[in-house]
């Protein structure tokens, strides 16, 4: 509960309506899409303009208040919990796609517009804007900027830190600053728009944001190949990668993945296979078609006993749909899912399923692993039940070994949910103690007071627990 | 936490599904399909939120105050968030135990307790004193007396929502479906069974299957005609239609408000009456009432004859898939009118019952008709039983984003599957429609439409 002269201040910035307090209410911001990790804010409060953004954090500066800017709450990685407590910054007013400029092919947007209603508003413009994370129907652009968040399509047009142009945001200071702009060369001083792409709302909290559209591919044509094995669909993934052929989309499901997300969809997924890849190509229709033939072969070649190819883009896109349900759908098996997004250089991904089998048997829980197979984020879920404190810990000691596994092939501890909460205590596995350090110093100078989300992205580093064997 | 909020937590912790409760992973796809959270923007006001605040309950952590109650009833029950969760999770069966204990502990606000009196507990089981509300209804609006209390203001006194409501609400007879089809004329006879009494029609040409006719208690009412066209497009299509004259309410309205006793005991009645009746299917025009009934295995799996109420909830479809999918093809009037016509979903039919494409094949069969898909026809109108008397701000919030919808479809006729969307739709054309812009049951568009072989 925040003084009553603070709450005074808040109600006054965005008047009695947009300001909730109760208990009820401060409930249902304590979460996100995160298993296990929950903590109730003080406030929270939904800004109209960048102008109020700036009034609420200069109220909150001045009395340290902690600060967590919120989209949807569909991360995966506890970044909007607020573990200290304090204020949450719900976006959800400031939601206007503010222009598509035809000439410069861009849009300028407020961060809390829908990213799937985005989507539709660009292609109905005749563009197109590649980032598509599997959340797309719920989350928000401002919360995919503030993690980076990756999607389907990552391959072959990389992921939303590749279409941030420019960015206003609101420093800890409660002062608004502009980065780039839209522009394609920009030298001036730091990259600040890299740096607050992906930064979790600890550096600044995003308003507006401009991002690079691309033309439409004409022409889009899925696959899907059925497996007996995990590994031959994994090997297809390498040998697709060696053969110079980047798909837009290269997705992969293991069976009980398929299962669960047939039941859901009811498209008719080969529920038999134990492994599957959709696979999907887009540009002039030629090249389309000479890369899906040389994929078939490939896919043939490593074993796939089938292979079907869409008939008509709609009939990919339902796939692709369907795909995106993958991990709710895995709560079908058990009530919770836990799940990872280890990263690994796309050459080693059919070495990280493998492990990620032996790692599942060893500690004796199930994962499934489903995944943007081609470009080595793959993501082992576990389904478990949170109301097991056994099985919950053998499920974290066997993701520590997943995570440890993925950086010792060159990987990364996450590709593209963020660090957030769950994964502080394995960063320094990723970026070394010198990288935290200078992290740190970041942060520092952003935030002195560290009032923006405060206990995201740095904990006391987790030690690595060597079992003998 | 007061004693008396402890007290209901117990009772929560005793009666919500825990493993429902958990299968919720809180992935959040549910949210752009419910209205609450889209009118609202608040997560609280979400699916994910609600289950969210009654896992909060049942843990201890969060008091089931008056806050709590409030966004519990805020829900419209729509379910739309069910089709739209990949995880499977049965909110319907969540929200149906929140109220259940809500309605047994909590005192409820003054208005809602006389409502649920009023109607859940005075009227709706009670088929005479339905009958003879009809009866009234009908008499006041007959005798010109409707239009001399709306002159004379006397409706002024009543709450906004409801001045609106008596004015849409169609002519209500106490006839009821079986004296209204032997008036009609329609061939008949009575079958005894068990003591029970029932009403047989028998199919035109050659028989394809036995249904049960339920009537539901306010369709009978206020939309006889509606029934009887549901009896006239059966037989037709070549069922013979048996409409046993012992069946009550189905109990939805009760079970949607938290009063499950009540619900369980008029869904036993029904069981045993249309098992006596044996019929191959049961027929419903009320998504409302279908969906319920197709959900009795549920509601009576504790009960003593579970399996003959799941035996019953397999047979009941709606009258739409019973003409699509299991009878003759209907034969359309050629000369009919054009009209554009556009369809609003019932929620309990879509979500619960999981019937979208037989509407929509029949309207998209009739010549003349120009069928325009409306956008948001998934998404709750706003009527969601007595929501729209119980929460008239947010039904009506939701029924003006509606009717913006309707007009970008440029159609003249909403055509709709319940009697509350239709009443709740009639409003909104009423309030903000064009002219000459109309809402009608589906029965009673085919009607017109079809080209009848038994005159
Ligand atoms: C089923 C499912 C599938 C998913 N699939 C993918 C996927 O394919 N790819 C992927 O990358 N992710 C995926 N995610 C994760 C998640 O949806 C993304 O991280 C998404 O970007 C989060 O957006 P949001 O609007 O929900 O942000 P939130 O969860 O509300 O916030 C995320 C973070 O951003 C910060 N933030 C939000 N808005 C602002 C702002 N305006 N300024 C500063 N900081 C802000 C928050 O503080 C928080 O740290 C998935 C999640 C689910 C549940
Ligand atoms: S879609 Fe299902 S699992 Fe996801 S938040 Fe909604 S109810 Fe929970
Ligand atoms: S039943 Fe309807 S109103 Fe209630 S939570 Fe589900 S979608 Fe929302």
């Amino acid at each position: 509960m925040f003084d009553p002269s603070i709450r005074e201040e808040l109600v006054s910035i965005v008047g009695p309506k947009h300001f909730l307090d109760d208990a009820t209410n401060l409930m249902s911001y304590s979460y996100d899409a995160t298993p296990v990790v929950q903590s109730l804010p003080d406030g929270v409060i939904f800004p109209a303009t960048t102008e109020d953004v700036a009034k609420i954090v200069r109220v909150c500066a001045s009395h340290a208040i902690p600060i967590v800017a919120r989209g949807a709450g569909s991360n995966l990685c506890g970044g909007t919990v607020p573990v200290a407590g304090g204020l949450v910054i719900a976006m959800g007013r400031m939601n206007r796609l503010i222009e598509i400029d035809q000439e410069n092919l861009t849009a300028t947007i407020q961060p809390g517009l829908n990213t799937k209603e985005f989507h539709t508003r660009v292609e109905q413009a005749g563009l197109f804007y590649p980032p598509d994370p599997s959340s797309m129907v719920i989350c928000t652009m401002g919360g995919n900027i503030a993690l980076g968040a990756g999607g389907l399509r990552g391959l072959k047009y990389g992921t939303t830190k590749d279409y941030v142009l420019g960015l206003e945001a609101v420093l800890a200071n409660g002062e608004v600053i502009r980065t780039g702009g839209k522009l394609v060369k920009d030298v001036a001083g730091y990259d600040l728009t890299r740096l607050l792409v992906g930064s979790a709302g600890t550096l600044a909290i995003i308003t507006e944001a401009t991002v690079k559209l691309i033309p439409q591919a004409p022409f889009r044509r899925a696959l899907i190949a059925m497996y007996r094995s995990l590994d031959e669909a994994a090997r297809t993934v390498s040998r697709i990668v060696a053969a110079k052929i980047t798909p837009c989309t290269l997705e992969f499901m293991d069976q009980a993945t398929t299962r669960v997300v047939e039941n859901f969809a009811h498209i008719g997924l080969p529920v038999d296979a134990r492994a599957i890849l959709a696979i999907e190509q887009d540009g002039e229709e030629a090249s389309v078609q000479r890369d899906l033939a040389a994929i078939e072969e490939i896919c043939r070649e490593q074993g796939a006993f089938a292979v079907r190819v869409a008939k008509t883009p709609e009939e990919g896109a339902q796939v692709m749909e369907a795909r995106r349900s993958a991990l709710s759908a895995l709560a079908r098996l058990r009530p919770t899912t836990i799940l990872e997004d280890a990263t690994v250089p796309r050459s080693e991904v059919a070495a990280m399923v493998l492990e990620i089998e032996r790692i599942a048997a060893k500690f004796d829980v199930r994962i499934s692993t489903f995944g943007h197979a081609g470009d080595g984020n793959l993501h082992p879920t576990a389904t478990t039940d949170a109301r097991d404190a056994d099985e919950l810990h053998r499920v974290e000691q066997a993701f520590e070994e997943i995570f440890w596994t993925a950086v010792e092939l060159g990987g990364t501890i996450t590709g593209e949910h963020g660090v957030g909460l769950v994964k502080a205590p394995y960063l320094e596995w990723k970026v070394g103690h010198a990288g935290v350090e200078i992290m740190q110093g970041i942060k520092r100078a952003f935030d002195p007071q560290n009032i923006l989300n405060p206990g995201k992205i740095f904990a006391e580093t987790r030690k690595r627990v060597v079992v003998q064997q | 936490m007061t004693a008396q909020h402890e007290k209901l937590a117990d009772q929560f912790r005793l009666s919500l599904d825990a493993d429902e409760l958990e299968n919720c992973m809180r992935c959040g796809f549910c949210l752009p399909a419910c209205p609450t959270f889209v009118e609202t923007g608040l997560e609280a006001a979400s699916p994910r939120g609600r289950i969210a605040l009654m896992k909060a309950v049942v843990h201890g952590a969060l008091q089931p105050d008056d806050g709590f109650a409030a966004q519990m009833d805020l829900c419209l029950g729509c379910r739309a968030c069910e089709p739209a969760c990949p995880s499977d999770v049965r909110y319907g069966r969540l929200i149906e135990q929140t109220r259940d204990v809500l309605a047994s502990h909590a005192p409820q606000s003054g208005r809602s307790e006389l409502l649920r009196a009023v109607f859940l507990r005075g009227l709706f089981p009670h088929t005479r004193r339905m009958r003879m509300l009809g009866r009234l209804l009908g008499m006041y609006q007959g005798i010109g007396l409707a239009d001399r209390v709306r002159a004379s203001g006397l409706l002024r006194v009543l709450p906004r929502h409801m001045q609106d409501m008596e004015r849409i609400l169609p002519r209500a007879t106490g006839r009821g479906v079986a004296q209204a089809c032997r008036q009609a004329g329609i061939p008949n006879r009575t079958e005894r069974s068990g003591g029970a009494q029932m009403l047989v029609l028998p199919p035109v040409g050659e028989r394809v299957g036995r249904v049960g006719l339920f009537r539901g208690c306010i369709m009978d009412v206020l939309f006889t005609e509606t029934n009887v066209n549901t009896v006239r497009l059966l037989r037709e299509s070549g069922f013979e239609v048996v409409i046993p004259e012992a069946q009550v309410c189905c109990g939805a309205l009760h079970g949607h408000a938290g009063e499950l006793a009540g619900a369980r005991e008029l869904a036993q009645r029904n069981v045993a009456v249309f098992a006596a009746a044996q019929v191959d299917y049961v027929a419903t025009n009320a998504g409302g009432c279908g969906a319920f009934l197709k959900e009795y295995d549920h509601l009576l799996q504790q009960a003593p004859h579970a399996s003959e109420a799941s035996e019953f909830a397999g047979r009941v479809l709606d009258v739409s898939e019973l003409l699509v999918d299991h009878g003759r093809p209907l034969e359309m009037r050629a000369d009919a009118e054009m009209e554009t016509v556009t369809y609003q979903d019932s929620c309990h039919l879509r979500n619960v019952m999981g019937v979208k494409r037989q509407p929509r094949a029949l309207l998209e069969s009739m010549p003349g008709v120009t069928y325009c898909e409306l956008p948001g026809a998934d998404h709750c109108c706003g009527s969601a039983g007595i929501y729209n008397l119980t929460q008239p701000g947010m039904a009506s919030d939701i029924l003006t984003h509606k009717m913006d919808d309707v007009r970008a479809t440029g159609a003249q006729v909403v055509v709709t599957t319940n009697p509350g969307c239709q009443l709740q739709m009639r409003l909104g054309v009423e309030r903000e429609g064009d002219p000459g812009q109309s809402a009608v049951h589906l029965v009673d568009l085919l009607a017109q439409r079809v080209a009848f072989h038994d005159s």
